[in-house]
């Protein structure tokens, strides 16, 4: 899981070209969106984006990334148990 | 006092006819546009509807008189059709000769060959007749070469407010005296390249779109080409065969809140509407009929309702969205929806807002439902409002054939 | 009428500290813009989001703004020929790699008014805001607009602007219907080279135009028109003769032009003939080798003309012909895309 949770890092850095940060600036439980990183609805689409390129997951309804993406580590735990099935 | 500017050319094509008598009777028959994709060849074929123009390029290129060989994209084939419609329908090509001027919008210009081109343009070594067509500018080009206007043109591109932004500087032209006639509109084709986008951005509805719906869930695309001919009073009283209406008021404002979002409160959208009802120099209450903007998302559509009933408040006129017969022609919706409404005046009646079924618990009014025929309708508002938070709204006045 | 009270420029020349003593040399295919100073203007969450485009376009206009001290502008007006080509090249790319999977940002910074939109947002700017693409009509109808909102009492200030970037894709594209030249070429002697085809640029120019003249009002704005050609050819002597009389001027009031040539031997000639024909007597300058051309490149002429009136001085690196020592008075900066896109802009010292 924790190698997981920090390729995420990184795959997340890049896919939100989030210039400035490093992979050590993100606490894997704290919230993405709001707060935290301030991410917002366009960010929101661009993990749907990644979770679908390099995981092969897909997800239909933006409004079920509201609990998927609260933090790093609820996107390695869905990413963990979808990638299963 | 302002010089009046009156509308004396329509011209459209789209998902619900060929011209402006084919939509009369499709908004009369309450007949839509949308269906399954027929004639783009897109992977979302067969997932998403969308509202085409009922024929194939080759058949548009027979009904402009264009030759097949020639560089013209589907976009300037919708625009000469619509332009030429409205052309004629004002008599431009008998009347006396005056400072007349084209205002286009577009966005996706001559994408949809661009789109099929692309590898070719990158590889090949010889000129490819269609590198040259690839910019917004060129169907305002081919539409003003068609049409035999030398003097000034250019091409407004502002996302979904873009052809309603055109008919608004169209008229300041003429205010300010640069121009004595405007052909104003807009045009936009489907292409791979927007359908895709907006399927990136998640607000395409599976199904025809609910404007105003608790249930909405998106938007509906659509094409098509739509141009009016406005004319300085002077310019009008000369020789103009007929009066259909009078622009009577516009407004532009700039939510400046985010890039793809209206904000909770419709900043945006209630100050160009208070900006019309300001040019126009009318009270709210004046207002018969809203043509909304209506998409069919969830941010638009609550957006738009909030700033309805704080503009209007206790007196919110009959609302609908026509989006449901025509899709979301994006840059030649402000136009196709400005006809719609100048229909509205012409034949007293107001438009369904179809598809509608349960009210959004946020909003204190629902849309029209079914057709209403035989009402005054004095004053109609159009509403276009764009990514990036441009938003627009014009206001049409009937008038008496002078 | 009305007056340029602020400029910003992006440009492939250091030009922060007024006009260089020497201007820099490049080689290339398309004159590249020095990167633009944006963190001062935009924070760093917006700023990830942002295009190349739309951070030259911030920057220019918060340039602007700064150099007229105005904070809020009632109008934004850009105006841009080509809009986001890296965007729009990502999306053909992705789309042609047989990728249905779009992602959502190069999308939405794709569209042509996502820079006046952006500029709005970094402003909260809920006045005005519009976006022309047109060839080399772009910023003309965007400047056009702006005066128009000032003449109807709708704005005190208003920000227009002219904005293209370049690409190797686009350019290489481009090339091959003849629009640049085939190889390399200098900035520098570049009017030496007669071969077919211009030095490619980009670049971004806004200005606030203001109802009234200010501390640090650069010029007066007397006119602007466009002609179009069906084919090309040069603007008629009556048709200049028109523009200047219907602003109370003659040709022999022009003291100094400002000139787009760009290095087509095919179209070059146009502004000889121009210079030779009515104006024999005036000081003639040119821009493109600190642009280059693209369809906005007349913003830059703009920004010289102005900055030429303002400072009472031509620089050397600009001349062509005439006394570089003797201030203008009135500037004609003429521009023509390929014969067929024509523009004049009118300016008075003040």
């Amino acid at each position: 899981m924790e190698e997981l949770i920090s390729k995420l890092k990184q795959e997340v850095i890049q896919q939100l070209n989030l210039e400035d940060i490093k992979p050590e600036d993100i606490d894997s439980d704290s919230p993405l969106f709001g707060e935290g990183l301030g991410l917002d609805s366009i960010d929101a689409l661009e993990l749907i984006v990644l979770l679908e390129k390099n995981y092969g997951l897909k997800i239909e309804d933006p409004k079920d990334g509201k609990k998927i993406f609260h933090s790093i580590r609820t996107m390695a735990e869905y990413i963990t148990e979808h990638k299963k099935s | 006092m302002p010089v009046r500017v009156f509308v004396t050319g329509l011209g459209i094509i789209s998902g619900i006819g060929k011209d402006l008598n084919e939509h009369v009777t499709s908004l009369y028959h309450s007949r839509p546009g949308i269906s399954d994709i027929r004639f783009l060849d897109t992977h979302l074929k067969g997932e998403i509807p969308v509202s085409e123009v009922k024929c194939s390029d080759e058949e548009l290129f027979g009904m402009t008189g264009v030759s097949s060989h020639e560089a013209y994209s589907r976009n300037s084939l919708l625009g000469i059709i619509a332009a030429r419609e409205a052309w004629d329908h004002a008599k431009l090509g008998t009347r006396k000769k005056r400072r007349t001027g084209l205002i286009s919008a577009t966005t996706v210009g001559g994408m949809d060959q661009c789109e099929k081109y692309y590898q070719e343009f990158l590889k090949g070594d010889s000129y490819n007749d269609f590198i040259e067509i690839y910019d917004c500018a060129d169907s305002t080009e081919k539409i003003a070469r068609q049409l035999g206007i030398t003097g000034f043109r250019t091409t407004i591109s502002t996302a979904c407010s873009s052809a309603a932004n055109a008919i608004l500087f169209g008229a300041r032209l003429i205010r300010d005296g640069y121009l004595d006639r405007v052909v104003a509109g807009g045009t936009e084709s489907l292409t791979i390249f927007h359908m895709n986008g907006f399927n990136a951005l998640k607000i395409l509805d599976k199904q025809p779109c609910r404007p105003f719906d608790a249930n909405r869930s998106g938007i509906t695309l659509g094409e098509g080409a739509a141009y009016i001919i406005i004319e300085s009073e002077e310019a009008a009283r000369e020789d103009a065969p007929e009066f259909i209406a009078e622009l009577a008021g516009y407004g532009n404002a700039c939510e400046a809140f985010h890039q793809t979002a209206s904000s909770p409160d419709g900043q945006g959208a209630w100050l160009a509407m208070k900006k019309a009802l300001e040019t126009a120099g009318i009270e709210p209450g004046q207002i018969d009929y809203i043509n909304a903007h209506g998409t069919g998302t969830d941010n638009n559509d609550l957006s738009e309702g909030i700033a309805i009933q704080r503009l209007f408040g206790e007196h919110i006129p009959p609302v609908s969205s026509t989006k449901p017969f025509t899709g979301h022609t994006t840059s030649a919706a402000g136009s196709t929806e400005a006809i719609l409404s100048i229909l509205s005046l012409k034949h007293q009646m107001i438009w369904p807002n179809l598809n509608f079924r349960d009210p959004m618990p946020e909003l204190s009014f629902t849309p029209v439902k079914e057709l209403i025929t035989d009402v005054p309708v004095n004053y109609v508002m159009s509403n276009s409002f764009g990514f990036g938070g441009n938003d627009t709204s014009l206001i049409f006045k009937k008038v008496k054939q002078e | 009428m009305a007056y340029i009270n602020g400029i910003g420029v992006i440009s492939s020349q250091d030009l922060s500290r007024g006009f260089p003593e020497t201007l820099q040399e490049y080689r290339v295919d398309f004159l590249p813009c020095l990167p633009p100073d944006y963190k001062r203007f935009i924070n760093p969450i917006a700023a990830r989001r942002m295009s190349r485009l739309i951070r030259m376009g911030i920057t220019s206009a918060r340039l602007a703004l700064a150099d007229a001290g105005v904070e809020m502008p009632e109008a934004i007006i850009t105006g841009t020929g080509l809009g986001s080509v890296e965007e729009t090249e990502k999306l053909l790319m992705d789309m042609d790699s047989g990728n249905t999977l779009l992602n959502p940002t190069p999308f939405i910074q794709s569209t042509y008014n996502t820079i006046s939109s952006q500029i709005a947002i970094n402003l909260k700017c809920h006045h005005y805001n519009s976006t022309y693409v047109h060839r080399s009509f772009s910023f003309e109808s965007a400047f056009m607009d702006a005066l128009m909102q000032i003449g109807e009492g709708m704005a005190d200030n208003a920000l227009a602007g002219g904005i293209d970037e370049m690409t190797m894709m686009h350019l290489d594209i481009m090339r091959k219907v003849g629009h640049w030249k085939q190889a390399p070429a200098s900035n520098i002697t570049l009017l030496q080279d007669s071969t077919p085809g211009a030095l490619a640029g980009e670049g971004a120019a806004f200005f606030v135009l203001g109802k009234e003249p200010s501390a640090s009002t650069y010029c007066k704005v007397e006119g602007i028109d466009m002609f179009h050609r069906d084919s090309p050819e040069g603007l008629g002597e009556q048709e200049i003769r028109s523009f200047l009389q219907s602003r109370g001027y003659r040709p022999d009031d022009i003291d100094l032009l400002v000139l787009g040539y760009n290095g087509d031997s095919c179209f070059d000639g146009i502004y000889d003939r121009f210079a030779g024909d009515l104006f024999s007597s005036a000081t003639t300058t040119w821009f493109k080798h600190l642009s280059g051309e693209y369809y906005t490149a007349s913003a830059m002429g703009l920004w010289l003309g102005a900055f030429m009136l303002k400072n009472g001085r031509i620089p050397s690196a600009v001349l062509l012909r005439g006394d570089a020592a003797t201030p203008a008075h009135r500037v004609l900066v003429y521009n023509q895309y390929r014969g067929e896109y024509h523009s004049l802009f009118l300016l008075s010292a003040i």
